[in-house]
């Protein structure tokens, strides 16, 4: 009996959405007394001692390492087939991927080929009997939370990765091994959790399976990236028009950050939709989430909630964001960001 | 190029969302209804594919009668044919919704070229990416295995090259020509295999995916794809004297149920104000310095 979890490598390691994947998949395996097994498309050279070590660290006992004849990048029907296979050869009772792009789309076609219900972007999920499993997954991107119960063997699952924590087995406060003493002062290491043992699979593929494959290209990054910036000075529709928009982006530059803006500026046609947070939009996470003149609709915020801090500037006390945001200045942005600007340039 | 495009009937949810006492829905007693972005995107694009290569845009949705509204807030964009799959209200799931749009997908032509049996009556079928209130991303996947085709989800930008033989047929121009009443009149046997291919592209961490795939084909857009137009006054008037094509697809339960809908018990908290206008500078350095972002 095992639960099978779709990872991704990234560079020498496993991406981070996959490792938050791995974390609640883990989560529902154990609660079965099942074994964890992760599933990665590449040849088994492909997996390096380090990424092995990854995985077993997040409690993963097998590696499968899927390739085949013609399957040379991401093909998401292909993926699906090849996960089908696999589910169904090893008597899989749950197959789980992080709810990102490939991540959803691998798993609706898993979905459809087996005519199973997906339940995308869990946020929990625990074993309720054979054949049940208990979740909450988002509803409106994390606005709404849904508490349902899925019935399906095998259980089909994407993950949310912006609500669970990437957790490995030695980092999980104690029980687990009793006998085992966590890191010790002298030693300075977390006990080794072992590697994960790799098993190639080589499913059967139809030239109808490989129809839909992307051919990949790196794309040109222009300056700070919004997903990853470490500050977001943020600009909705209180800054008035296109032209407003050079004193925030002076501004993220003395910060090293990136500007987002909301929907309305999009849709306005102010700043092209790469800068949009929210929903339809970019997902941020940084340390400071400047908000300015930025109302705090639900479709905005759920691109910000995972901001470590808020700080918003707004002429209205009562505007939502103001009930989200950690700080505020009230007022007229279209004076305060440039007496901020000048305030940071004397320092 | 015959375009289908499906899009789904939600709440339009500004600054607060909150949940009926059952907790089995969104509560709308303050809000209007909208379509999720990304759908608003996907009928833009058939609108444009159109003008430039000839043929129609039919417009589908899944949901109460009032979604009607919703199919003519589409037509006013430039789509010609509305098809309504109504149901009692109640939440579909992505199973049963998927099975619905591919049996009225595969009904299509009932008018023009009038080859209606058989599958490919549409050379795309285009949705959103995913809905904004259930965001279950299958919709669009599970319809194309339904029909048999390929499918794409996610893309932001697209090309689509009409077969040579009915892609003469010249682009009506203006702002809102789009949509020519029996938009099908001139270009007979271009259902099925029309040899035409989408080529497409998605963004994905950093990395660019490009996909080209013959139609027909199913294909979900994201918002950013373009800028949807406004509805025209012209085309507001047609919209609300169209026809509305209905049906009544039969339901069926599916394995994930609901059980309730709830608020996430955020940290719901009242921001600490710094202070007012430009005197609050200094204060809100401090606060960056001590944030650590001041480097």
């Amino acid at each position: 009996m095992t639960v099978l979890c779709l990872v991704e490598p990234d560079g020498a390691g496993v991406a981070d959405a996959s490792l938050r994947a791995l974390t609640l998949a883990r989560g529902l395996a154990a609660g079965g007394g099942e074994e964890l097994a992760a599933v990665a498309f590449c040849p088994a050279a492909a997996l390096s001692a380090e990424l092995l070590a990854v995985l077993g660290s997040y409690g993963a006992g097998d590696a499968y390492a899927v390739a085949a004849q013609r399957l040379a990048g991401y093909a998401p029907l292909a993926w699906a087939r090849a996960l089908a296979e696999l589910a169904a050869s090893c008597g899989a009772t749950a197959v789980l991927a992080a709810g990102t792009d490939r991540g959803q789309e691998v798993m609706a076609h898993l979905g459809a080929i087996t005519a199973l219900p997906v339940a995308a972007n869990c946020t929990q999920v625990s074993r309720a009997g054979p054949g049940t499993v208990e979740l909450v997954r988002y509803r409106w991107a994390g606005s709404l939370l849904e508490d349902a119960e899925l019935e399906s063997a095998p259980a089909l699952l994407t993950v949310a990765a912006d609500a669970v924590a990437a957790v490995p087995v030695a980092a999980v406060p104690a029980a687990a091994d009793a006998g085992q003493a966590p890191a010790g002062p002298a030693g300075g290491e977390i006990p080794a959790a072992k590697a994960a043992t790799v098993r190639p699979f080589a499913p059967e593929l139809s030239g109808a399976d490989l129809q839909v494959s992307a051919t990949e290209s790196a794309q040109r990054s222009t300056g700070v990236s919004l997903a990853t910036a470490r500050v977001v000075v943020g600009g909705g529709r209180g800054v008035g028009g296109p032209e407003g928009f050079g004193p925030l982006e002076e501004l993220a530059g003395l910060l090293g950050g990136a500007v987002g803006v909301s929907r309305v500026v999009t849709s306005q046609g102010w700043r092209p939709h790469q800068q949009q947070v929210g929903q339809t939009g970019t997902r941020i996470s940084p340390e400071l989430y400047l908000a300015c003149g930025i109302s705090g609709a639900i479709q905005h915020m759920a691109g910000c909630l995972s901001s470590k801090h808020i700080v918003a500037i707004n002429t209205d006390p009562d505007a939502p964001i103001i009930a989200r945001a950690g700080y505020a200045v009230i007022g007229d942005l279209s004076q305060i960001i440039p007496a901020l600007i000048t305030a940071l340039r004397e320092r | 190029v015959e375009i289908l495009v499906c899009v789904k009937r939600v709440p339009m949810v500004g600054g607060r969302i909150a949940v009926t006492p059952d907790g089995q829905d969104v509560d709308t007693r303050m809000s209007g209804f909208t379509v999720s972005p990304h759908e608003e995107c996907a009928v833009e694009e058939a609108v444009r594919l159109t003008q430039r290569l000839g043929g129609s845009v039919t417009v589908l949705t899944l949901g109460p009668e009032q979604a009607a509204d919703q199919l003519r807030d589409m037509l006013a964009l430039g789509a010609s044919r509305a098809v309504l799959l109504e149901t009692d209200g109640a939440e579909w799931g992505p199973i049963a919704t998927a099975a619905a749009i591919a049996a009225a997908a595969r009904r299509r032509p009932a008018d023009g070229d009038g080859g209606g049996d058989g599958d490919g009556g549409y050379d795309l079928i285009l949705f959103g990416n995913e809905a904004a209130d259930t965001g279950d991303y299958q919709v669009p996947v599970r319809v194309a295995h339904e029909l048999g085709l390929p499918c794409l989800t996610g893309i932001k930008q697209l090309e689509i090259a009409a077969a040579p033989a009915d892609g003469v047929v010249a682009g009506s121009g203006g702002a809102d020509g789009g949509g020519a009443d029996g938009g099908g009149a001139g270009d007979g046997g271009a259902d099925g295999g029309s040899g035409g291919r989408a080529t497409a592209l998605r963004e994905y961490r950093g990395v660019q995916e490009s996909y080209d795939v013959p139609l027909p084909a199913v294909i979900s857009v994201r918002e950013g794809i373009n800028l949807p137009r406004y509805p025209s006054l012209p085309g507001r008037l047609r919209a609300r004297r169209a026809e509305i094509e209905r049906h009544r697809p039969e339901g069926r339960a599916e394995g994930l149920r609901k059980r309730q809908l709830r608020v996430p018990a955020t940290v719901q908290q009242q921001a600490q104000i710094l202070g007012t206008g430009v005197e609050a500078v200094p204060a809100l350095v401090a606060l960056l310095d001590e944030l650590g972002v001041l480097s």
